[in-house]
């Protein structure tokens, strides 16, 4: 996995809430495309014309942001289905940190699995950093998960939490399995006193 | 012994170890793997060179892109990418396979509890979030991403933030023509489709202790619809007298030693909890969707939002946006709109008692000729029975056509999808842009509200049909 340490990067508003994950990726792409082809269906129903063409109109479309590997949306975003290419698609646009007042919980949980920093933040804090965004004209945004701390266009600087073995994970690119693993022993422990606690899950 | 939730006594007896910030390493109990991410998460195991640790208590079901058509020869692009790798790995690690068409076979969140797959206090995981319909016998279950499934794959364990603690509560009792889909949709109309976010929700009261298991899983399988990944109810006679004698359920001593554990699990009297909801169950009329957002739903005899009323302006723009894809009008009812399709199925409404449900609307009528109708039973197992008590026959004379178990028309994943334009009424769980197919209008709602619409060929008060 791709270590996430400092971001300096164009951030895109897109300032909708309830993204679901249906929107992000649509069934069909998902069920069909290859895990490093997901990129060129995210969004596809608000990136393309119904002819194929791009819409001039979407944030992501726009030459200002075609870059943005930082995306600042509505509350919820990425909730419904827990289909995991919808980070995969977002991953593979480019897109390495999400800000948002809320996120749908399971989308939240995936992003960690590909190196995608998910940060919430109060509402206002975000509407403001959507209209620096916006903007567009005060340079690159700053994301620092060392420091836990997002230094915006306009030289101010927001903390943000994420718990501490996520943080760690992200700086150091492990995925879940190797670090869970080293929990063995307390695995098979839990599971041998389980297994004569309540026989009756063992099939 | 301080006073605990059912949510706390699974999730604390389920703890490995505490990660810090609220995170714990947790035993799974059941892990149930699909055709979509069920197999990408084992594909990506065997890239790892890694092996699944509790292949005993891992169930693979291939529900999402199987064809629901009676004569589907069950090949092609789609199962070779899906179905057949899922079939191929499992048999590989020994983890028990579903197969097409065989009893046991279906929609996972049908086929763990008809199979006493699925126990009280027990942990489930599985890369669908819908898995929270499990709760409706206690257990606690959630959906989880591909990589996810491949943690617990490896390691027999799932990292996890424990949520807080919501509880619902439906007092009154309900009124005709409504049901357990009816107030859950309800719920997620008032409250919001972010309203559970964080939380593990607990439904309670004395409308969800006379529910059977069926309805409380309908209710707890749309939890995920107002954000939260984990819906529960507490076990009881009704979900013990519901487990007996199951192919997998505990027997004989265990059987004893399994129940004097359940009995223990409800929430303690003194319990608290971290924010509480309650529904006076009495108001709710029988609901259908108008937008685009589970939460965007009126009662029947209600009237579509006007955009130009909500104070939020994000919520105007989302009200507009959904009525323009759905092709309706602000202000009007749903009533008398036509439909061209309807879908009964689906893991929140494919089981047993929906069927004899919606079957007793039809009193020999048809579906109109406009209509194409589809019965697609929750699993081979809820098909059966329903053709042992002629309810088969209710429908297909009636019009519908009786298809073969799985996903369908819910997700699409199959090619069973809803034309652009076309708009249909399901029983399904989600009406978002393009989720039935791309530029498909969907309406959620109940069974018996979704058969009513089927026999008038329009949106309408399935009241009026069984007062008649």
């Amino acid at each position: 996995m791709q270590p996430f340490t400092k971001l300096s990067a164009v951030a895109a508003p897109l300032m909708r809430a309830n993204i679901d994950t249906d929107l992000i990726i649509p069934m069909g792409r998902y069920l069909m495309a290859e895990r490093a082809d997901m990129h060129r269906f995210a969004f596809e129903v608000l990136r393309y014309l119904p002819d194929g063409s791009e819409n001039p109109q979407f944030v992501l479309n726009k030459p200002a942001f075609r870059d943005a590997q930082i995306l600042i949306s509505g509350a919820n975003f990425g909730c419904g289905s827990s289909r995991e290419s919808a980070v995969w698609a977002l991953h593979g646009l480019g897109i390495r940190c999400i800000i948002t007042p809320g996120f749908g919980n399971i989308f939240y949980n995936n992003c960690f699995q590909s190196g995608l920093l998910p940060i919430v933040l109060d509402e206002a804090t975000v509407e403001h950093l959507a209209k620096l965004a916006a903007s567009g004209n005060g340079g690159p945004f700053e994301i620092d998960l060392e420091q836990q701390k997002i230094t915006a266009p306009d030289g101010q600087s927001h903390a943000f939490a994420v718990q501490p073995q996520r943080r760690t994970q992200l700086l150091q690119g492990l995925d879940d399995i190797g670090v869970t693993l080293r929990k063995s022993a307390d695995i098979k422990n839990h599971r041998a006193a389980d297994e004569k606690a309540r026989p009756w899950i063992y099939i | 012994m301080s006073a605990n939730t059912l949510f706390d006594k699974v999730w604390d007896s389920h703890t490995i170890s505490s990660l810090g910030d609220g995170f714990s390493l947790l035993q799974v109990d059941r892990n149930f793997i699909h055709d979509l991410s069920g197999a990408r998460a084992l594909q990506a195991l065997a890239e790892q060179g890694r092996a699944v640790m509790h292949p005993d208590l891992t169930f693979a079901c291939p529900d999402h892109t199987t064809s629901t058509a009676l004569d589907a020869s069950h090949s092609g692009e789609r199962y070779a990418k899906c179905v057949d790798p899922l079939r191929d790995l499992a048999h590989k690690q020994g983890v028990r396979f579903f197969e097409i068409g065989a009893h046991g076979f279906g929609i996972i969140h049908v086929i763990g509890p008809e199979l006493g797959l699925t126990l009280p206090g027990s942990l489930i995981v599985c890369g669908d979030s819908h898995t929270s319909t499990h709760g409706g016998l206690g257990a606690l279950a959630w959906g989880i991403g591909a990589s996810e499934v491949a943690h617990v794959l490896a390691t027999g364990a799932i990292i996890q933030q424990k949520p807080k603690r919501l509880r619902v509560r439906f007092d009154g009792q309900l009124q005709t023509g409504v049901t357990a889909k009816d107030l859950i949709l309800y719920l997620i109309g008032r409250d919001g489709v972010a309203a559970g976010n964080g939380y593990a929700v607990e439904y309670a009261g004395p409308v969800v202790r006379s529910f059977s298991i069926e309805q409380r899983m309908t209710l707890c399988n749309l939890s995920i619809e107002m954000g939260a990944k984990i819906g529960m109810v507490a076990p009881d006679a009704t979900t013990y007298a519901y487990l007996a004698g199951r192919e997998y359920a505990p027997k004989d001593a265990n059987w004893d030693a399994a129940l004097a554990h359940w009995q223990s699990l409800p929430s303690d009297a003194a319990a608290t909890f971290d924010l509480e909801r309650s529904v006076d169950a009495c108001q709710i009329r029988p609901q259908v969707t108008w937008g685009t957002s589970p939460e965007q739903v009126i009662a029947i005899d209600g009237h579509i939002p006007d955009p130009s009323a909500q104070p939020d302006p994000e919520k105007r723009r989302a009200y507009a946006a959904a009525l323009d894809y759905m092709g309706l009008t602000a202000g009007a009812g749903l009533q008398g709109t036509k439909i061209d399709q309807v879908f009964i199925g689906s893991c929140t409404n494919g089981r047993l008692s929906d069927l004899r449900e919606a079957a007793g609307v039809l009193q020999g009528q048809k579906v109109a000729a406009h209509v194409r109708a589809w019965v697609v039973p929750g699993s081979v197992d809820v098909k059966r029975a329903a053709e042992a008590e002629g309810l088969d026959r209710l429908f297909t004379e009636a019009g519908f056509e009786w298809r073969n178990p799985g996903c369908s028309l819910c997700v699409g994943a199959n090619g069973e999808v809803v034309a652009a334009g076309k708009r249909c009424m399901s029983t399904s769980n989600r009406n978002f842009v393009g989720r039935q197919g791309t530029d498909s209008r969907t309406h959620l709602a109940s069974p018996i509200m979704a058969a009513a619409a089927a026999i008038r060929g329009e949106i309408t008060d399935v009241r009026a049909m069984m007062e008649a």
